[in-house]
């Protein structure tokens, strides 16, 4: 079983003795096993792994998205099990940010619109909120397409108005589940070298989910699951 | 209001819907408005009607007429205070269409029994002077201009020939909103002038010394005439009255049941257009719970857009209905309250905003139980 252990250094996520368990019926599926993990702040963390192995579910659980079955999840030594619905919704909104995939933008709403998103429910009067997003979009280098809709743009485009999404709150922790999985390669790697900057210039920290060994070669360390368990975990450069 | 731009883009999303949507409740709210306007002016009449008032006719119809000899009988009766008389004269104003009640009464007694109606003294003594004087009702004159000293020809439609009249006062009710469009003139003149019906009076008003013993009033002036050649029908004015408006059948009872089936379809159309909309829209409810918005506040943005068509349309519905109704009577005096109060756009307002409340509380609800995980999982 694999623990990244990061006592002695300031750590960010701390997860001990993580069970999710799945009910179908009388079947119980057993996704994630007694699940370890300490990230560092400032880290970049690929989860790989084939699919059913548990790292969206890993993902979606250090979120705040889904409830453990068992076992403890702190982020900045806040014990999200612990918060009740509202205060994990709130500390979500303030801590985390989310990059999908699909990337998941309001269609109805401008790339300004969907930026501003996160800031509507905090006490940022207009003009402040509309800097934040302006800076937020020029990091994501679309301060030009404000006023195009998510239909007018492209792929990479719509991942960057996410990336700008999640980092407009200016979280600690940025949680990406596949995010060049629905683009081409040069997209996708304009995409990853966003997120290696946000780390590093901004340091931000990163949990990405992802299929790509080329895309999880950019992070700091891979974590391997398989069947519910971190079975290894590699730091970048080394050899598996 | 710095969600504004979220609820009013997710309503713009599909105009289409949107229109229609609004369109069905700016049509349930041109109905309920309409209806609330014909049911106050069907029961305008029994709503103004005095308690004390008892109307005798007789009984075979309303149109057949009672002996002038009655007025005497009645006023001997236990329990009368008073009692007058009128008779329907039907004349007609310059025009089939200008029509408005025209009556006879007996000016010696007419206001101790309506002692509601409201006339300066000095007019209702020049009225008194001349015998082809005439009063009208404050509405009755505003609908023709009328002034006090102005001729009033009238086209008799039972007793032939034009008739005219002198204007000499205008009344009102004491009640104000009560309808004033009534045309009085002297039963001395119609007496004088009509070519047959001498001695006969249309219908006797009684007023009683105690509403509580009407009953048996009206019972003792039927009995008292009971096997005559002109049997009496006694009724209070308010019975009377509403029993006029329910010749065409049970108004409130017919209103109240398409109103609440407009109402019902209403509700069941518009909540499942919202559940649908709500449907189509799982993935992005859910990335809103994950960037932050509570359940209440999903639900929030939800029963806000219902609400949104649900204002926008029943204000549509009710400047319709005022529009139309601005004016007046269109049947040229059979419903003289013929318009749409404040209190009923207040209340197709309220019912507004309680159905957009209710269409998109079932909707809202699932959207705000809606598991992040579950829903993206379900897209």
């Amino acid at each position: 079983m694999v623990r990244l252990d990061c006592s002695g250094t300031d750590c960010l996520v701390q997860v001990r003795n993580l069970d999710k368990k799945y009910y179908r019926g009388n079947e119980v599926i057993d996704v994630l096993r007694g699940t370890n993990l300490d990230v560092a702040r400032g880290e970049f963390v690929a989860f790989m792994g084939p699919s059913g192995s548990g790292k969206t579910t890993l993902l979606n659980l250090v979120g705040g998205l889904d409830e453990p079955t068992s076992g403890t999840i702190a982020i900045d030594g806040e014990l999200i099990n612990d918060l009740s619905r509202r205060n994990l919704t709130r500390f979500r909104s303030q801590y985390i940010g989310f990059i999908f995939q699909m990337y998941n933008l309001i269609p109805v709403l401008t790339a300004f619109q969907n930026v501003q998103l996160p800031l509507l429910l905090t006490r940022l009067s207009g003009s402040e909120r509309r800097k934040h997003v302006e800076t937020a979009l020029d990091i994501v280098e679309l301060g030009g397409r404000m006023k195009h809709y998510p239909s007018q743009l492209s792929g990479g485009e719509a991942q960057r108005v996410a990336i700008a999404r999640a980092i407009v709150t200016d979280p600690v922790l940025l949680l990406c589940d596949e995010p060049t999985g629905d683009l081409d390669r040069r997209t996708g790697d304009g995409i990853l070298e966003l997120l290696k900057r946000l780390s590093k210039e901004f340091g931000k920290t990163i949990l990405m989910v992802t299929h790509d060994p080329r895309a999880a070669a950019i992070a700091d360390t891979i974590l391997h699951l398989d069947k519910g368990v971190l079975v290894e975990a590699q730091r970048s450069g080394e050899a598996s | 209001m710095k969600y504004l731009h979220l609820v009013v883009a997710n309503l713009l999303r599909k105009k289409f819907r949107t229109i229609l949507t609004v369109g069905s409740f700016a049509t349930a709210l041109f109905l309920f408005g309409l209806l609330t306007v014909i049911d106050k002016a069907m029961g305008s009449g029994g709503g103004v009607a005095g308690a004390d008032r008892l109307l005798v006719i007789n009984k075979v119809s309303l149109i057949m007429p009672l002996p002038y000899s009655y007025l005497e009988r009645i006023r001997r009766i236990e329990g009368v205070d008073d009692v007058t008389f009128s008779v329907w004269f039907g004349g007609v104003y310059q025009d089939q269409k200008n029509f408005f009640p025209n009556v006879a009464i007996d000016t010696g007694t007419y206001l101790n029994v309506y002692s509601d109606i409201r006339i300066p003294e000095n007019e209702w003594k020049d009225f008194l002077a001349d015998r082809q004087g005439a009063v009208a009702g404050r509405d009755l004159a505003n609908r023709f201009d009328w002034k006090i000293g102005d001729r009033i020809p009238l086209e008799g439609s039972i007793w032939p020939g034009v008739w005219e009249f002198n204007l000499r006062g205008i009344w009102e009710m004491e009640d104000k909103s009560a309808p004033s469009s009534d045309f009085y003139f002297q039963y001395k003149y119609l007496e004088e002038q009509r070519p047959w019906g001498d001695g006969t009076v249309g219908w006797y008003i009684v007023k009683v010394d105690d509403p509580a013993g009407s009953a048996s009033v009206a019972a003792a002036i039927d009995g008292g005439f009971e096997n005559s050649p002109y049997e009496t029908k006694t009724d209070t004015e308010k019975m009377f009255l509403t029993g006029f408006a329910n010749q065409i059948g049970n108004i409130r009872l017919i209103i109240v049941s398409i109103g609440a089936v407009v109402f019902v379809t209403l509700l069941l159309v518009t909540g499942n257009t919202m559940a649908i909309s709500v449907r189509e829209r799982t993935a992005e409810l859910a990335v809103l719970k994950t960037l932050g918005f509570s359940g209440a506040g999903v639900l929030g943005l939800v029963i806000a857009e219902s609400l949104i068509i649900s204002c926008i349309g029943g204000i549509i519905g009710l400047l319709l209905v005022k529009l139309l109704t601005m004016r007046g009577d269109p049947t040229g005096g059979l419903l003289p309250v013929f318009y749409l109060s404040i209190e009923a756009m207040g209340a197709g307002f309220a019912i507004s905003l309680l159905m957009g409340t209710i269409a998109g509380l079932v909707p809202g609800m699932s959207a705000m139980r809606l598991g992040i995980v579950e829903a993206f999982r379900r897209v």
